[in-house]
């Protein structure tokens, strides 16, 4: 089964992260690394793709009469932001939510697990059996 | 001379015989596997320009031995020269087991018990029996999967590492072993058709036939084992199955229920044969659920219209297969032959003692169910609030847009009454 585990990273957190010294943000991104590598080899990993900090956002709608309307962000009604995502291909969802879990202890300040919010959601598949 | 595609075809089938044989004599998978793939290649090179030898099994097995054996000797000389060596057992040819009947076709069996062994994951098994037995290159594997190369390749690995680490033999299982072994091959050349014809869901990619493979690999085993009732219930299953592919979905993609499915379109030739398996099965006595949902699919696919559908003895055949499977999904297929034959009323009653099923609490299929009931007596409006949370439950794109359809449907018709 495959799971799309979406990390949240806090509207605050982004400029507080950017602060650290050298040596945390260089944990935080070989943890990053090791985890692609360790998905990999354990024949789970999918995908998995980090996206541009929020200030790179744009809010696209459609107008009445067509064309977008764009607008930029950061967008201060948001909590939360998607600052990346994994698709995994796992036997169930208890591994999914471990894998999860695993990430949300991905190091910050002082090295410390930062704890952020991962969403676990399935992905759809085709039909398992006739209606 | 062979044209391309024939000759590939022959490199396909001979892959596994090759692998098989020699596997019997070498213990390492993986180096024996390198070997094969080695032959092969030399194969596709030599004999489109020289013609194919007369026996391209018996070549392939001894080139691909000579292969293995240099590397053998070259890995030897290797851990001698780092001092490695002293403590193990020189990794040589080992003798055939005494116990073995030899032959092709005992060691390509031997070769797929040995891949669908219960030490490997559900998820491993399939890639290795896909590779090593059903002869897909690890691309084909990956695309089928919709999961990048890398990632299978590494399962492969893993799967064949598994192997090694718990010293699973080459050879047949014995008799107190065979029904087990025999229980988990079949339950992953099952998994391998469902794969593929789940997938069946038009999202155009280009996807590797699965079904027709998990076919093709469960009639190998059906020649092999012609005596197993059992064997040829999921053939007869698989062949019953796919006959109603063409039929399964329309136009637009779109989901065809059975009952609404075009019959004239469903394949008559697979019918035939999967009847005539289910038919010469069942009374060679110890009767499996392969073979009881087998039936189930024959007496659909012969009836001529859905209303002609013969549901007493379809009720019948899933009352001895609830016996047999503890599996709240004929449970719950039970309770609609039970709606067909005796009218909804006696469904829904039935449906209420499942509910409290915990495996089956909020799964979508008992929504959907009880939306078809309640639909059959004409309760639209819960009807619909059922298809709707059967719609929010499952996790199938082209399921949940059927679901979607019918609610909208029975509201549809219920603002223009």
């Amino acid at each position: 089964m495959k799971y799309m585990l979406l990390m949240m990273a806090p509207a605050g957190g982004w400029a507080k992260f950017m602060t650290l010294p050298p040596e945390d943000i260089r944990a935080h991104i070989s943890f990053m690394k090791k985890l692609n590598v360790d998905l990999t080899s354990a024949g789970e990993l999918v995908d998995a793709q980090g996206l541009a900090f929020p200030s790179q956002a744009k809010l696209v709608t459609a107008k009445a009469g067509g064309g977008p309307a764009v607008s930029d962000g950061p967008f201060p009604e948001s909590k939360e932001f998607l600052a990346g995502y994994w698709i995994v291909d796992v036997p169930d969802e208890a591994r999914a939510i471990a894998l999860a879990a695993h990430i949300s202890t991905a190091p910050g300040a002082g090295g410390s697990p930062m704890r952020f919010p991962v969403e676990v959601r399935q992905v759809m598949a085709g039909p398992p059996e006739d209606l | 001379m062979k044209d391309g595609t024939a000759l590939e075809d022959l490199l396909r089938d001979a892959a596994p015989q090759v692998l098989a044989a020699l596997l019997r004599r070498f213990r390492d998978f993986d180096a024996a596997e390198d070997a094969v793939q080695e032959a092969l290649l030399a194969a596709a090179t030599q004999w489109r320009a020289a013609g194919v030898p007369d026996s391209p099994r018996a070549w392939l097995i001894q080139v691909a031995s000579r292969r293995l054996t240099d590397h053998i000797r070259t890995e030897t000389a290797r851990r001698r020269r780092q001092g490695v060596i002293a403590s193990e057992a020189p990794p040589a040819e080992q003798p055939p087991p005494g116990d073995l009947p030899p032959g092709d076709r005992d060691d390509t069996l031997a070769l797929l018990f040995m891949c669908c062994h219960p030490a490997l994951s559900p998820a491993s098994a399939t890639a290795l029996t896909l590779r090593a037995v059903g002869g897909l290159t690890t691309a084909e594997i990956a695309a089928a999967f919709m999961v990048p190369e890398a990632t299978m390749a590494q399962r492969i690995s893993r799967a064949k590492q598994s192997i090694k680490t718990s010293g699973v033999p080459f050879r047949l299982p014995t008799n107190r072993e065979w029904p087990t072994r025999l229980a988990a091959v079949m339950h992953v050349l099952y998994l391998i058709f469902n794969e593929g014809y789940a997938s069946t869901s038009g999202e155009a990619l280009v996807r590797t036939d699965l079904s027709s493979d998990a076919i093709r690999l469960t009639r190998a085993l059906h020649h092999s084992v012609p005596d197993a009732a059992e064997i040829m219930g999921l053939l007869a299953l698989m062949l019953l199955t796919d006959a109603r592919r063409p039929a399964r979905v329309n136009e637009h993609g779109d989901l065809v229920p059975l009952a609404e499915q075009d019959r004239a379109a469903w394949n008559a030739r697979l019918i035939q044969e999967g009847v005539a398996l289910v038919t010469s099965a069942l009374p060679r006595g110890a009767v499996g659920p392969y073979q009881l949902q087998a039936a189930i699919a024959a007496v659909h696919d012969e009836a001529a219209t859905a209303e002609a559908t013969d549901w007493p003895q379809i009720r019948a055949l899933y009352t001895v297969l609830e016996r047999m499977t503890d599996n709240p999904m004929v449970a719950l297929n039970r309770a609609i032959a039970d709606a067909m034959v005796a009218g909804p009323a006696e469904g829904l009653t039935r449906l209420d003692a499942l509910a409290s099923d915990a495996r089956l609490r909020g799964h979508h299929r008992l929504h959907a169910v009880r939306a078809h009931l309640l639909e059959m007596q004409g309760h639209r409006a819960q009807a619909r609030t059922e298809y709707l949370a059967a719609a929010s439950r499952t996790t199938s794109i082209p399921e949940q847009r059927y679901l979607m359809m019918k609610a909208a449907k029975l509201a549809d018709s219920e603002a223009k009454e």
